[in-house]
């Protein structure tokens, strides 16, 4: 039996889906015979870790603050042993502009793009570039903020009157925006747990347009085919890339992988990786992991078992 | 969820990690729930952006997003004496079930606050009802098959949208401006589906201080509709929560009254008069409809709570419940005048807002360029927070609007919120400007505002702050 803290909620906006998750981890870990005690995430974060002295700390936190290597950097501060990629990897995955520039780097294939700042704008014309942008990105194109971890903010720009518009939107979520060539194809997730690739999962939007905000955490809204049914030579090329991305990124225990497979093309991109992923009913790790003969308990005591310093 | 099982396969079977093409894995978490939901839950939406929304209760938040009354400044002697006496007087009685459509103590009690309405009603034929929420429901209930039309207004109270959309209704929204609903494209649309052999089952409108609108129905236009559905025998769903809490202008007669109750369902509440928390509405309406709806609240909740049914009839018998209005009105008028003076001092001229003369809402319309849902996320950063307009709308509408409470926090909170709402405003507006070269600041109360898109012109002139300008004729609401 290990005393393990499971770290919830938060102050992001994806606290829900984090309180969702929590509750589901716990869960998990009581059954599994640990001493669990939650902890909603606040002000009172680090005394609480102090006064409950967890032999590991569970981070089933999402977007800002828990998955961007901030409070993993309190726990390496604290020396508790925490579940999930360490510092360095979350900042390189919480940042879509820092994880879409490595993978440039390393040839590994992602959506052509361009990031800036507000402050490009603001102060360095970077309006005036947006011709430029557009004409290289194409129509339509997508505009998302860089470290908002759900798909909220992400908008499709359909023509050049649209752009302006879906820059103020995405700049409501952080200082920092890219702009994407849209990639019109098959939306894949592919879930990693401790080095190894999970079946692919495909995520059909039922009924919307877009897999959007809502979508992505109700059930009813997508339907998930998982194995993604998809030609053996692309399943292993999807969990070939992911793996490639795991290690470019540095990733520890589990993370998930979303790539886009082109209709025209046929050519598999990757768009983000996530290093806290959802453990909600509709979430895809545990998806993966089941279709792969790992129950969620065991997924569970596995990443337990992964926790590190 | 629906995952799919074509091949057949039994769900949970142990598979390798890359199968071959053409097998699905379906899974059994999801599955073992998803595969008993009923076909109405794929359309219940959730009051929409439900997340985001879980974050404006946050106790650090300023919340312009609720629609809570002033329940502080109830008087705390005054709820435990009558607390007490309903203890000691009706020990047994208050901890029993009650009848389903209500205890006549309360329905005499309901009648009262009709009859200040200036609404004749026979208490005998007033069905209670857990909440004015209820009553939609029952409403829903009792008219609407799957794929029937209702008529709401557009913007429509959010919290009306889930139980429509749970009925599997069509809902058509009809505009509103100042006058309240704009009967002619109610009847133009009527017309179009007369031609195509169509009906709605019935018309929602909140005529009184809508929400979110804040706007009220004329009298000329509760006439003509009150014609219009005595013409085309259609029924009208009345809600009415506010009507009592006017702050100016002379009260109108309900539609109820106008129809006698031959169409007109009403719909009335404690919740906005006394309090949410005894969750106790009410309605009436056509005998018919009124036995159907007492049948579904049977199968719903048997009867509300006979507590509170007593603890309400325990207070209207003190004889003092108008004067607690009374003291509503005054704070809620006081405070409706702050947020309206802090909008013109804090929001720019391409901004527009409604002027209601009494309930609990302030609809805000902003540039078409923003996008109040995700203005909303960067208001939550600055600790305040707000109803985007998407929600009191089914098609996508109303992105640019944002509903403000003005009822549940005090004046300088109020005014604190609605500074930083125009700071996120102006700073959307700014970008935007930006962005697209056409600069143009926003009014600010120390910033100098361009009559022109020149910056740099301005700031030489300083040029004073223009006033906040209302759209003429309409609520600034993006049509179609």
């Amino acid at each position: 039996m290990t005393r393990v803290a499971v770290l919830k909620g938060g102050r992001s906006l994806e606290r829900q889906v984090s309180l969702k998750s929590g509750v589901r981890v716990q869960e998990a870990l009581h059954r599994l015979g640990h001493d669990v005690v939650a902890i909603d995430v606040g002000h009172d974060l680090v005394r609480r870790l102090r006064g409950e002295d967890p032999e590991i700390a569970f981070v089933a936190l999402h977007g800002r603050d828990g998955e961007d290597g901030t409070v993993q950097e309190l726990l390496e501060a604290l020396a508790i042993p925490y579940t999930g990629s360490g510092v360095s990897a979350c900042i390189r995955c919480a940042d879509k502009v820092i994880a879409k520039n490595h993978m440039l780097d390393a040839g590994i294939p992602t959506p052509d793009f361009f990031a800036f700042n507000e402050t490009a704008f603001k102060e360095l014309g970077a309006a005036d570039a947006l011709p430029a942008i557009e004409q290289r990105l194409g129509f339509p194109l997508v505009v998302k903020p860089a470290g908002q971890g759900s798909a909220l903010g992400i908008k499709f720009a359909a023509s050049v009157t649209e752009v302006p518009g879906a820059l103020v939107a995405a700049f409501s979520y952080g200082d920092k925006v890219l702009l994407e060539r849209h990639v019109r194809g098959r939306d894949l997730a592919v879930s990693v747990l401790d080095g190894e690739a999970l079946p692919v999962v495909e995520a059909v939007p039922t009924e919307e347009a877009f897999y959007d905000f809502e979508a992505r955490y109700e059930i009813g809204r997508t339907r998930f085919v998982c194995p993604a049914e998809l030609p053996e030579e692309v399943t292993a090329r999807a969990q070939e890339l992911a793996l490639q991305v795991w290690d470019l990124l540095g990733c520890r225990a589990f993370a998930r992988i979303d790539l886009m497979l082109a209709d025209e093309t046929g050519e598999l991109t990757v768009l983000e990786a996530n290093a806290i992923p959802g453990m909600t009913e509709t979430s895809l790790l545990p998806m993966a992991a089941e279709a792969a003969g790992i129950g969620f308990d065991e997924l569970i005591a596995r990443i337990v078992q992964l926790a590190h310093l | 969820m629906t995952i799919d099982d074509r091949d057949g396969r039994v769900p949970g079977e142990p598979r390798s990690m890359t199968s071959a093409p053409g097998t699905r894995q379906t899974s059994r978490d999801l599955e073992r729930y998803a595969a008993l939901f009923a076909a109405r839950t794929k359309v219940m939406k959730s009051s929409a952006m439900r997340d985001l929304m879980a974050l404006t209760e946050r106790s650090d938040i300023i919340s312009l997003a609720g629609g809570l009354p002033d329940t502080a400044s109830f008087p705390a002697e005054s709820f435990a004496a009558i607390m007490g006496s309903v203890a000691v007087d009706s020990t047994a009685r208050s901890l029993q079930y009650g009848p389903t459509e209500g205890l006549t103590v309360l329905k005499s009690c309901i009648a009262e606050v009709m009859a200040e309405e200036g609404t004749i009603v026979d208490a005998d034929d007033v069905l209670v009802t857990t909440g004015g929420q209820q009553v939609i429901d029952l409403v829903c209930k009792t008219l609407i098959d799957p794929g029937d039309i209702i008529i709401a207004e557009a913007p429509t109270y959010p919290g009306a949208v889930p139980t429509f959309c749970s009925y599997q209704a069509e809902v058509i929204q009809i505009g509103l401006d100042e006058d309240g609903m704009r009967i002619d494209e109610l009847e133009q649309m009527l017309d179009r589906l007369d031609r195509e052999g169509r009906r709605p089952k019935f018309i929602y409108t909140v005529p009184t201080f809508q929400n979110p609108g804040g706007t009220t129905m004329s009298l000329p236009r509760r006439r003509r509709l009150v014609e219009v559905i005595r013409e085309r025998e259609l029924l009208v769903l009345e809600d009415n929560p506010y009507g009592l809490l006017r702050y100016e202008g002379d009260p109108l007669p309900t539609l109820y009254s106008l129809d006698g109750g031959d169409f007109v369902i009403y719909l009335g509440t404690f919740s906005k008069i006394l309090s949410p928390g005894v969750r106790l509405g009410w309605s009436v309406g056509p005998r018919p409809v009124l036995e159907k709806m007492n049948i579904g609240k049977q199968a719903s909740d048997l009867c509300s709570s006979s507590l509170t049914q007593l603890f309400v009839a325990a207070y209207f018998d003190s004889g003092r419940w108008q004067d607690y209005v009374h003291s509503l009105k005054e704070i809620y008028r006081r405070r409706r005048d702050v947020m309206l003076d802090a909008l013109a001092e804090c929001l720019g001229p391409e901004s527009s807002w409604t002027h209601p003369q009494g309930g609990l809402f302030i609809w805000v319309t902003l540039p078409d360029y923003i996008d109040t849902t995700d203005l909303l996320a960067l208001a939550l950063d600055e600790h305040v927070a707000f109803v985007p307009g998407r929600a009191a709308f089914l098609d996508g509408r109303g992105a640019s609007s944002m509903r403000l409470n003005f009822s549940g926090v005090g004046e300088a909170d109020i005014r604190e919120g609605v500074r930083r709402i125009g700071e996120v405003v102006r700073e959307q507006v700014q970008l935007y400007g930006t962005l697209t070269g056409t600069y143009r600041a926003i009014a600010a109360p120390d910033e100098p505002t361009p009559d022109e898109p020149d910056a740099e012109l301005a700031d030489v002139l300083h040029l004073p702050p223009a006033p906040a300008r209302r759209h003429a004729g309409g609520l600034g609401f993006r049509e179609g």
